[in-house]
């Protein structure tokens, strides 16, 4: 049982304040969607909580079961837990798939994988994410297409196995069918109720694939409105207008 | 020649044995104003104190014929005749020269290994030939180590139809110095392709050239280097185009750390009247890890003629990639690890080019001690 607790979380780039006082508490077994404009802050939020350099903490705390995050690492927080799907995975020259996946299994895990089952795992995760045997062999992210990306976020995160799992946009950019398998891919991840996740997005898409229990809607850097699954059907039918004016 | 066809690079118009003909450099010459001359220790200006030692060790695949010859041999220094005042020291003072032979249509079944081992304190001086007769291939690896004040000149004949693969690692002491000059002369449809590696030594300079005696010559000039804090490696290459269709594909990478790492790389490529359809492409790139390490990157491509296949250069020198980072680590990957996934994988995209597995693997093995330093 994990919970990850974001309290009053304020948070610049540049000295431009994005997030003003976000407040949100997401257990093991639930799932919640982040849903609001583009700006909204949605994304500054996901990288401020795994630590990228970029963003500058103003104010508040983010704690996974109790340990706040904001003092460790970026590796210190993945290795607590934690888990970010980017939106947009960055190529890294040189770096197989296969020895970059060894390498962030042995550190979360405190120890290396024995080669057979760590093959067997990975030849599985490939499998059921519809990658190709020789994908291992290709460079981080070089060349891959949107939805290879996409699909290689979610095979480490079912790799990886976090207690809390940020998943950024991971909807955009997918046709139909690699939207299926990813969500399928979530799902599986969310099956064991040993963990929790936060799905952020822009449209209400992906959550008729991955059912959200609660959904927030974002707006100007914080949470505006909080609801259940049926607050994604109303924002089908009406938009973000009403909460953009609000702010504006 | 007309008027308007002579390279606009007088670097390496002049050429002589005769160590008279050198001015001792001052520092301020363009071909050696990179270079730290007082670290030389007097290879330059004649002042090099003599008594040291490199030993060669040969060792050889079986087609392959090696000899030690005297000065007087007259197959020496029919490839290359130096260019600068220091390979004119080393062609003046070198008593014995080291020639390999690969005979005509003989395809050598393992990497020939020439192992130079500075021992002692002094100058010495050294030659090696390399002959690929036609239609022979071969590797041949040369690996420095140990401790010396070196200076030396490396002839290849690469013959008609012939392929040479070579790998020179300068994997010296801390404190050796080493000013080398490696020339390869390709014949019609000759291949040759030379990787070089350079960790170790104070001050390593190392002056890779190819020429092209017919058409259809084919030279991959590839390098990695590491340099660490007080390091002065320098890579000078030259690909002179004087003859129709031939390719030429210049690319060195290197990782600087540490305060007064330097890393010097000149690419120059001509193309002359003559070189129709050349195709060439020369590259540079530096990994800089730490503040206080400096890289000078010159590329520089001279075409005399209007019809080429094509040419082009690129350097780029850079830091770390914050993204690159963040994404592995936050995988968990600790930072020092991450940096040295990304480095190695930087360097890793050229060293996958070397084509012998055993040789391969050695380098990398060199560049992990390097890393985990």
């Amino acid at each position: 049982m994990s919970t990850l607790e974001i309290r009053d979380l304020h948070v610049a780039v540049e000295d431009k304040e994005i997030l003003r006082g976000v407040n949100l508490t997401v257990k093991s077994g639930e799932t919640h969607a982040i849903m609001g404009p583009n700006g909204s802050g949605k994304s500054t939020l996901a990288y401020a909580i795994a630590g990228h350099p970029k963003y500058t903490i103003t104010g508040g705390q983010v704690l996974l079961d109790g340990v706040d995050l904001l003092e460790l690492s970026v590796d210190e927080r993945a290795r607590a837990g934690l888990f970010l799907a980017m939106q947009y995975p960055v190529e890294v020259p040189g770096v197989s798939v296969s020895n970059f996946l060894r390498s962030a299994v042995t550190s979360v895990r405190g120890e290396a994988p024995k080669l057979r089952e760590f093959a067997k795992d990975l030849k599985n995760g490939m499998d059921a994410l519809a990658i190709d045997a020789a994908f291992a062999q290709r460079n981080l992210n070089e060349g891959f297409s949107g939805g290879e990306k996409k699909r290689h976020e979610i095979l480490q995160l079912e790799l990886l196995k976090p207690k809390i799992a940020v998943l950024d946009e991971t909807d955009s950019g997918l046709d139909v069918d690699a939207l299926r398998v990813v969500s399928e891919g979530i799902n599986r991840f969310r099956a064991s109720g040993e963990t929790g996740v936060l799905l952020i997005t822009h449209y209400t898409r992906i959550l008729r694939y991955v059912k959200p229990d609660f959904v927030h809607v974002f707006a100007a850097g914080k949470i505006v409105e909080e609801g259940g699954p049926e607050l994604a059907d109303k924002l089908e039918s009406e938009g973000y207008e009403q909460y953009t004016k609000a702010s504006a | 020649m007309g008027l308007n066809e002579k390279p606009l690079s007088t670097l390496h118009e002049k050429a002589s044995y005769d160590l008279a003909d050198f001015d001792v450099p001052a520092g301020r010459e363009e071909a050696w104003r990179f270079t730290p001359l007082a670290r030389l220790k007097g290879l330059h200006d004649g002042k090099a104190v003599p008594g040291g030692h490199v030993r060669v060790d040969v060792d050889a695949a079986p087609e392959v014929t090696v000899e030690t010859v005297g000065r007087d041999d007259p197959r020496l220094g029919q490839v290359y005749v130096p260019a600068d005042r220091v390979s004119a020291q080393a062609y003046t003072a070198f008593e014995k020269a080291t020639v390999l032979t690969v005979p005509r249509e003989a395809v050598a079944s393992r990497p020939t290994v020439v192992t130079l081992t500075g021992a002692g304190d002094g100058a010495a001086y050294g030659h090696l030939l390399v002959q690929v007769e036609p239609m022979a291939e071969a590797v041949v690896v040369l690996d420095h180590k140990g401790s010396a004040v070196y200076a030396d000149n490396v002839e290849f004949a690469v013959g008609d139809g012939a392929t040479l693969r070579v790998v020179s690692l300068q994997d010296w002491d801390d404190d050796a110095v080493h000013v080398s000059h490696h020339h390869a002369r390709l014949g019609k449809d000759a291949t040759f392709r030379s990787f070089a590696v350079t960790l170790g030594g104070d001050l390593v300079r190392l002056s890779p050239s190819v020429s092209y005696d017919a058409p259809g010559g084919d030279a991959d000039l590839l390098g990695v280097y590491f340099v660490d804090a007080g390091q002065h490696l320098e890579h000078r290459l030259l690909v002179d185009h004087s003859q129709p269709n031939c390719k030429s594909n210049v690319d060195y990478r290197g990782a600087l750390q540490g305060q007064d790492a330097h890393a010097v790389w000149i690419g120059d490529v001509i193309i002359r009247v003559e070189a129709e359809g050349t195709d060439t492409y020369e590259l540079n790139r530096n990994l800089i890890l730490t503040d206080g390490a400096r890289a000078d990157s010159v590329p520089n491509l001279e075409i005399l003629t209007g019809e080429v296949a094509g040419a082009g250069h690129a350097s780029a020198s850079g830091r770390l990639d914050d993204e690159h980072l963040f994404y592995l680590q936050a995988r968990g990957i600790p930072y020092d690890e991450a940096r040295r996934l990304v480095i190695r994988g930087f360097l890793g995209q050229l060293v996958e080019k070397i084509q012998i597995e055993e040789i391969r693997e050695r380098v990398m093995a060199a560049l992990e001690a390097e890393l985990s330093r």
